[in-house]
């Protein structure tokens, strides 16, 4: 595979987060949770749609709300977000599914399917995260 | 349990980028030995669509292949978008399959809300935005075609997500045969049996001249209110029948004494 076009889409300066699975609380590799780390698998996505698609509803929003801001004014986006962040915090227990309906109607994906809905749907996955490990993640003390 | 991969989120659903390297690590080794990877069914094609006095007529032929082996005679490319929208597709076949589906599902939704009858452009709309968002790798080249309030429409729809209206369109590995066959014939508002045939020359053209397209032809004809989906509207590959029989008729007296001949062939 091609890698040299992936390098294009490493940031030099700004750490790579969301590609670094191995990093634990502390920063340095945490093989005991997460396996062993190799440097090729931490530095460059396996695919070029991988970086575009783990961020998309984040820049789809971004892109929203600073549209909203040029219209509307600086409230418009505020208030919303405020709206946002009070659906977001309606879940369940961090191992279960929630229907995260309010967050969906706010959005407006209640009435649109696309992938996230056929492929991979978290309700039938064949696997259940640790219900202690996923507690302790969430409540930070992990 | 796997303690030593254990996730820490509710994950998400969608595509799932796991086994890239991985898949990337089999196809060396596989191409090292000499072998090739087993090929996505594409469908080769030839799908065109043209606008007439009244509304569109698309059409598509019928063959899918794997590589170099057919895979399907009779596939339907015209597929169902909205009672009057449809739309042929080419590349890999999944692609347009779930391409087309998603955008009908969401087409009805939207409809549902806003209480009209659905736009060419809105179907439009949202297949561009899903493959640019995508940038090319769900390989589904479209046409769209159908009639709303604001009359007849045609749409091509790339790959990376370009889209042309245009009163004539060819997609598909046959495109150009059947291209030259609209630049050849075409001319503005004709009647629907002129049409028809137009369309059905140029799938001919795809078929008869380019290796991926085969079988019959199909046919969409779309006005204001009704859809005539015609399958098949030609057959022009039909296969062939046997012209002799090598059994013997019943009643043939059986052979019970066996001769044997001893050939010596020198190796």
């Amino acid at each position: 595979m091609n890698t040299r076009g992936l390098r294009s889409q490493l940031k030099d300066s700004v750490p790579v987060t969301g590609l670094c699975p191995q990093a634990g609380s502390y920063g340095v590799q945490d093989s005991l949770r997460r396996g062993f780390s190799s440097v090729k698998n931490e530095l460059l996505p396996s695919h070029p749609l991988e970086l575009s698609e783990k961020n998309f509803q984040l820049n789809q929003d971004k892109m929203n709300f600073n549209t909203l801001r040029n219209i509307q004014g600086l409230h418009a986006p505020l208030k919303l977000q405020m709206e946002y962040r009070a659906a977001r915090q309606i879940q369940r227990l961090p191992f279960l599914p929630s229907s995260n309906l309010a967050l969906d109607t706010l959005r407006g994906s209640d009435d649109s399917i696309g992938f996230e809905d056929i492929l991979n749907d978290p309700v039938q996955s064949e696997m259940m995260g640790d219900p202690h490990i996923m507690t302790e993640y969430k409540l930070g003390v992990l | 349990i796997m303690a030593t991969v254990s996730v820490c989120q509710y994950h998400r659903g969608g595509f799932s980028f796991e086994n890239c390297k991985r898949n990337a690590l089999l196809e060396a080794d596989i191409n090292k030995l000499g072998f090739s990877s087993p090929a996505a069914r594409k469908t080769g094609t030839t799908i065109c669509g043209v606008v007439y006095k009244d509304g569109v007529v698309l059409g598509a032929d019928t063959r899918a292949t794997e590589g170099m082996v057919v895979a399907d005679k009779n596939c339907s490319k015209i597929h169902y978008i909205s009672p009057n929208v449809y739309c042929c597709g080419a590349g890999t076949a999944a692609d347009t399959e779930m391409t087309t589906q998603i955008i009908s599902s969401n087409l009805e939704l939207h409809s549902l809300s806003t209480g009209r009858l659905p736009r060419v452009a809105t179907a439009n709309r949202m297949l561009k935005q899903m493959l640019f968002r995508y940038q090319g790798y769900i390989g589904a080249a479209l046409v769209l075609g159908g009639v709303d309030s604001t009359g007849p429409q045609l749409y091509s729809i790339y790959p990376h997500g370009s889209t042309d209206k245009l009163p004539y369109v060819t997609m598909g590995s046959g495109s150009l045969a059947a291209m030259a066959v609209f630049e050849d014939r075409y001319r503005p508002n004709m009647e629907e049996e002129e049409a028809k045939r137009l369309v059905r020359d140029a799938i001919a053209a795809g078929i008869f001249n380019d290796l991926g397209s085969g079988s019959n032809i199909d046919l969409c004809v779309i006005t204001k209110g009704k859809v005539d989906y015609l399958r098949p509207h030609d057959v022009a590959n039909k296969k062939g029948v046997r012209t002799g029989n090598y059994r013997y008729k019943h009643g043939t007296t059986d052979d019970t004494t066996h001769h044997t001949l001893t050939c010596f062939f020198p190796l």
